[in-house]
């Protein structure tokens, strides 16, 4: 008797851990996938200084201390309607660009080191400084919609590349003859990518209705052309042909590859 | 008559005083450009000087692979050594902007005599530490602090300071939770940050102390109190109430016998 009893109370002990092990799994899922989906924010402009997306979304403790240092009203903390992880500082330069302020202030007031100066640290001699270097800031690169700017038209119109702070290096105009006119010329901005710093002055000022000169995130808007690719006619990148092997070891770091778990929910 | 509301709502009219106060040093910052207290709960930049930092999130951040910079880590001991040596879990009563929320929908509970057993179901009260676990084993596999990707208290005083979006979505359905489903739903079952700062509390040094040669055992204390099972010792013992216990006072204004008080922990009994 005393034996059954101790048995069925050990079955249902047995029952309770199951249960509550199950229980623990189950919300471990659906609050890890929940998790995921809700950081995932590739498409989101971050503010200059910022970390690499992935490391960023770590380190990011969502204070808004940046945003509240911006003079310009620039950032935001993202909310649940913001396709992007919550909390975390984003800006839209339609709305508001970023001014690239020379003390960039957003940055070193950010204490979990999300936005950190030693990304856009001044190069002074050749050594890399304490100090910022606004110029030096990578938010995005612009991009230009042929289609719907009236400078390639054939119609005057230079409002982004007045905009630019780094105008003429990071815009600049192309000149071209029109053939349809016959006696007008084409003035064509082209944004030069490694220069851009993704600040969205120019979007900001394009008189389109929806801007044909618009900031993309770096992650997406840049190609890569892989390795194995040398420019024959080039003697330096013959050179790395010789040493990508040692390239090769030292390259992939742990942070650019996804995590198992995005991995296998990374269908779209 | 006036005295004696007052006296009977002292602690809650000083909870009341430093939540809210917090929040509108906070809020300032963001709204008219003051200086004494930027960010949020999540880290604070006091005074332009130096950082307090949420210690739930930087650890959390920390088993993701990531090691903060000094500022936020710095905050984030001064903050916990303040709770676990001082305050014990009192950010709960004091400062958490959530448990106003939840102490309106008790307060509500209590008015529409909504009660226990009409709670639609029950679990465990230990599954806030289940929750408190999960969130920081979850962290390195998510690559994201997972409490804060979901954390509606960090929601609800961003919202206030930042703007909402959605949010207050999920603020009213906590509000619902705890009104209509379960009572202490939130604070009492499922949120982490508060036995994380229980978990850290046995040595504070405010505690609140029970004389039981005072007690005439009426239970009122139990009515009030939003972590009954902390008051075991009521009634039976003279002690320091433990565990979870927020230091709200709630017991203390309720006791007509003086049978409860905040005191000084001895560290003997
Ligand atoms: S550089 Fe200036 S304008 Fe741009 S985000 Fe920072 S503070 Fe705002
Ligand atoms: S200051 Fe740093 S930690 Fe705070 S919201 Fe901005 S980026 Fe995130
Ligand atoms: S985003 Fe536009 S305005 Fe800003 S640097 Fe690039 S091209 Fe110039
Ligand atoms: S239990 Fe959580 S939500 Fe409730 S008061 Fe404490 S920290 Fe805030
Ligand atoms: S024991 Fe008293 S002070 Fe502690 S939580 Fe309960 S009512 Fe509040």
């Amino acid at each position: 008797m005393a034996d059954t009893q101790n048995m069925n109370s050990r079955r249902d002990a047995l029952k309770t851990m199951f249960r509550g092990a199950g229980l623990l799994g189950l919300g471990g899922a659906a609050w890890g996938t929940t998790a995921i989906k809700l950081k995932a924010s590739e498409l989101t402009l971050r503010p200059p200084g910022a970390l690499e997306e992935k490391r960023f979304v770590k380190a990011c403790i969502r204070c808004g201390t940046c945003v509240e240092a911006c003079p310009y009203d620039t950032l935001q903390l993202a909310t649940l309607d913001d396709h992007t992880a919550i909390g975390t500082p984003f800006f839209k330069p339609r709305l508001i660009p970023c001014y690239m302020c020379p003390d960039v202030p957003c940055v070193p007031v950010c204490p979990s080191g999300a936005l950190d100066v030693d990304v856009i640290a001044k190069q002074i001699d050749g050594i890399k400084s304490e100090e910022p270097d606004i110029n030096k800031a990578k938010m995005g690169i612009a991009m230009l919609d042929q289609e719907a700017c009236l400078a390639f038209w054939g119609i005057q119109c230079d409002a982004c590349y007045k905009a630019c702070p780094l105008l003429g290096e990071a815009i600049t105009l192309e000149f071209k003859r029109n053939e349809r006119t016959g006696k007008h010329a084409f003035l064509k901005s082209v944004v030069h990518c490694n220069i851009c710093t993704g600040c969205g002055l120019c979007e900001h000022a394009c008189v389109t209705e929806k801007a044909a000169i618009f900031v993309l995130p770096r992650t997406i808007a840049t190609g890569k052309v892989g390795e194995h690719y040398i420019k024959g006619w080039d003697k330096a990148d013959e050179e790395r042909l010789k040493n990508l092997k040692e390239e090769k070891a030292v390259k992939s770091s742990p942070e650019d590859e996804l995590n198992d778990w995005e991995y296998l929910l990374d269908d779209d | 008559m006036m005295t004696n509301i007052i006296k009977r709502n002292r602690y809650l009219i000083l909870r009341r005083t430093t939540q809210l106060g917090l929040l509108i040093l906070f809020g300032g910052a963001n709204w008219w450009g003051w200086k004494f207290l930027m960010g949020n709960y999540s880290s604070a930049y006091v005074l332009e000087t130096f950082y307090l930092a949420d210690p739930h999130a930087v650890l959390q951040t920390f088993a993701t692979g990531f090691v903060m910079s000094a500022d936020a880590i710095i905050g984030a001991v001064i903050v916990l050594v303040f709770y676990a040596l001082i305050a014990g879990r009192s950010f709960c009563s004091w400062v958490c902007p959530i448990n106003m929320i939840t102490d309106l929908a008790t307060w509500m509970r209590k008015k529409w005599k909504i009660t226990k057993k009409e709670s639609f179901f029950t679990f465990s009260r230990k599954t806030r530490y289940w929750v408190l676990g999960l969130g920081i084993l979850l962290s390195p596999f998510v690559g994201v602090a997972a409490f804060e990707v979901i954390n509606p208290i960090t929601m609800l005083h961003r919202g206030i300071i930042f703007g909402f979006g959605m949010g207050w979505a999920v603020i009213v359905a906590l509000f619902l939770f705890d009104l209509l489903l379960v009572e202490y739903g939130w604070c009492g079952h499922l949120c982490p940050l508060g036995v994380f700062y229980s978990a850290t509390s046995r040595f504070s040094l405010i505690k609140v102390k029970h004389d039981v040669e005072k007690c005439t055992m009426c239970m009122k204390c139990f009515d009030v109190c939003h972590e009954e099972q902390v008051l075991h010792i009521v009634g039976e013992q003279s002690g320091f109430i433990k565990d979870e216990c927020s230091n709200c006072g709630h017991c203390i204004e309720v006791c007509d016998d003086n049978a409860l008080k905040f005191s000084i922990n001895n560290y003997k009994i």
